[in-house]
């Protein structure tokens, strides 16, 4: 079963890149917000984009970040270049994190990032290969 | 739908079409249509940077005029103390409050004590706030309607307490009535305003029916007369004013509510490129560690009101050189505010409505379309957003396009690299 989406956008994120970091959580929100989503919906969106795309910023080389928009939800499916999670379970878990000092220090790294996630989806995927990188495929129900 | 009211109008026989406000408008709420700038009223937020680049004095600020009072037996002018940071160094608050009274109001009284009361007042709600943070100051009526229509999502952050002029204005008018037996409709209270957007919470007060004040006077249509009501006052001749004083003072200036409060984790932020910054790191889930940002549309806080004369930096000067001598002296004892506040004297139970701006389309298939048409309209355009065709940018322009309020002919670069073109191909066919 595949719904043929009504919109389609793809974003580049680069790791480390802190200057441009939460652009694309930034123009995602706005284009909901043009297209006329609920500001309930993009409230939730907007929180999950922006912990994923902080999560390329922070641990993964580069990645995909694609905005699609069918008639009942929207799907957002990043996909990175990194070091893969070893261990998803324990990565979902509140409060856990690998992050270095370095990225505590900045403020992040709190453990917080894919619990977020998960708590503002309706539906959150991991698929995740050590030495490979990750995808995260989420949805939003309208 | 509810119709809008804005602080500003622009009066179209001063218009020259210069396109100076539509490029300062940071919500692209002007257009330039057959040579004259019209307002998007869905669009405004009342944050007056047209009115304050128009040279022409084409943008009007909707402020009272002192003849709109004369049915009131008895007025009294509600001083922002930004006003106390327009004059001369040495005059002081209570010349300025006699000079008052001179020009013809029957009494006249800062918001100070107010927004030191209303300082406690954030503080008590802080205290006994469990719900997701930060909070925001609802302070600045400019911040109220950017959040109500581009930020619907945070509404419920901005805290219901009442603003200092509200509470001034409410207080006064009491006092009045009971000391010299009048009716409330006959006592006049106006509001001494830096900006015009006090005008839109004046008239459409956020979360409840009426004001308290009257109306508002611009400080820069209160300046000149003020000038020549204290050039001749000694000093001896003002002794009898109310005192001036509390860390209400220092509310005008960015930091000014923060530094009153005892929260601790607190912002403070000026401008409007920066409190959208703000606002979007706290969408973003961000922020959660602090209690309270206090939000200023103009970049100086209400000391770079749009209404007022000297420049901002200055005035700021002056009212934290007042804060210093004044402001360490309470009002009122913190213990009789604390049980005001349990009365629910500062409270306003009603809720704030949003009021985004419209979609491309109000069904979202079509607003993709629409969008998408947009994008392609773009693509072909100049993109050096000139504002020839009457839009800030390309971009909008496109949309307009898209929405048929403009005609891709009115982008006059896109026209220009089509003449040489035709005219080319004109000849080809002529040989």
């Amino acid at each position: 079963m595949s719904i043929e989406p009504l919109f389609c956008q793809r974003f580049e994120i680069s790791g480390k890149d802190f200057i441009n970091a939460g652009k694309a959580s930034t123009t995602i929100k706005a284009i909901l917000r043009e297209i006329g989503i609920r500001p309930a919906v993009i409230r939730r969106a907007a929180i999950a984009c922006y912990e994923a795309e902080m999560n390329v910023v922070l641990y993964a080389r580069k990645a995909i970040m694609e905005l699609r928009v069918t008639p009942q939800e929207i799907r957002i499916q990043v996909e990175d270049e990194g070091d893969g999670i070893p261990d998803v379970g324990r990565a979902m878990q509140p409060g856990y994190s690998t992050a270095s000092d370095e990225i505590r220090e900045m403020g992040f790294g709190a453990g917080m990032g894919l619990p977020n996630i998960k708590n503002n989806a309706d539906t959150l995927q991991i698929h995740s290969v050590v030495g490979q990188g990750t995808t995260l495929e989420m949805a939003i129900g309208l | 739908m509810d119709g809008y009211f804005h602080s500003v109008k622009i009066a179209p026989e001063r218009c020259t079409g210069n396109m100076a406000c539509l490029k300062v408008c940071p919500t692209e709420a002007i257009r330039v249509r057959r040579g004259k700038a019209v307002m998007l009223e869905d669009r405004c937020i009342d944050c007056g940077e047209c009115a304050r680049r128009c040279a022409r004095g084409a943008i009007v600020p909707q402020t009272s005029s002192f003849t709109d009072f004369a049915r009131f037996q008895y007025t009294v002018a509600l001083i922002s103390p930004v006003l106390y940071g327009q004059l001369r160094k040495d005059v002081l608050p209570r010349t300025i409050v006699a000079a008052l009274r001179k020009i013809g109001f029957d009494e006249a009284c800062d918001v100070a004590c107010a927004s030191e009361a209303v300082s406690t007042a954030v503080d008590e709600y802080l205290a006994g706030y469990r719900g997701p943070l930060p909070l925001l100051s609802p302070f600045c009526p400019t911040i109220v309607r950017l959040i109500q229509a581009r930020y619907p999502d945070l509404i419920d952050l901005l805290i219901p307490i009442d603003s200092p002029m509200e509470i001034a204005a409410r207080d006064i008018r009491q006092k009045k009535m009971k000391e010299l037996g009048l009716r409330r409709e006959e006592i006049g209270v106006i509001y001494l305003t830096p900006c015009p957007a006090k005008m839109v919470a004046i008239k459409y007060p956020p979360r409840k029916k009426k004001s308290h004040i009257d109306g508002a006077i611009a400080i820069s249509d209160i300046y000149h007369p003020l000038l020549a009501a204290t050039g001749d006052m000694s000093g001896n001749a003002c002794q009898d004013g109310p005192p001036v004083m509390g860390s209400g003072l220092g509310w005008p200036v960015v930091g000014g509510q923060v530094s009153s409060l005892r929260a601790e984790r607190s912002l403070a932020v000026g401008g409007l490129d920066d409190v959208e910054r703000i606002l979007q790191d706290i969408e973003n889930g961000k922020l959660g560690d602090i209690q309270y940002v206090e939000c200023h549309a103009c970049s100086q806080g209400c000391c770079g009101g749009s209404l007022t004369v000297d420049n901002p930096y200055v005035t700021r000067g002056k009212i934290l050189s007042l804060l210093a001598r004044f402001g360490g002296t309470p009002c009122r004892d913190r213990e009789t505010v604390r049980e005001l506040y349990q009365k629910n004297y500062f409270s306003l139970p009603g809720k704030i409505s949003s009021r985004p701006l419209a979609p491309l389309d109000q069904d979202i298939g079509k607003a993709i379309e629409k969008r998408r048409r947009a994008q392609e309209i773009c693509r072909v355009l100049p993109q050096i957003n000139c504002g020839a065709c009457g839009a800030p940018t390309c971009l909008s322009f496109a949309e307009d396009v898209v929405l048929d309020q403009a005609a891709i002919e009115e982008c006059v670069v896109l026209m220009a690299r089509q003449v040489p073109n035709e005219a080319g191909s004109g000849k080809d066919h002529a040989a």
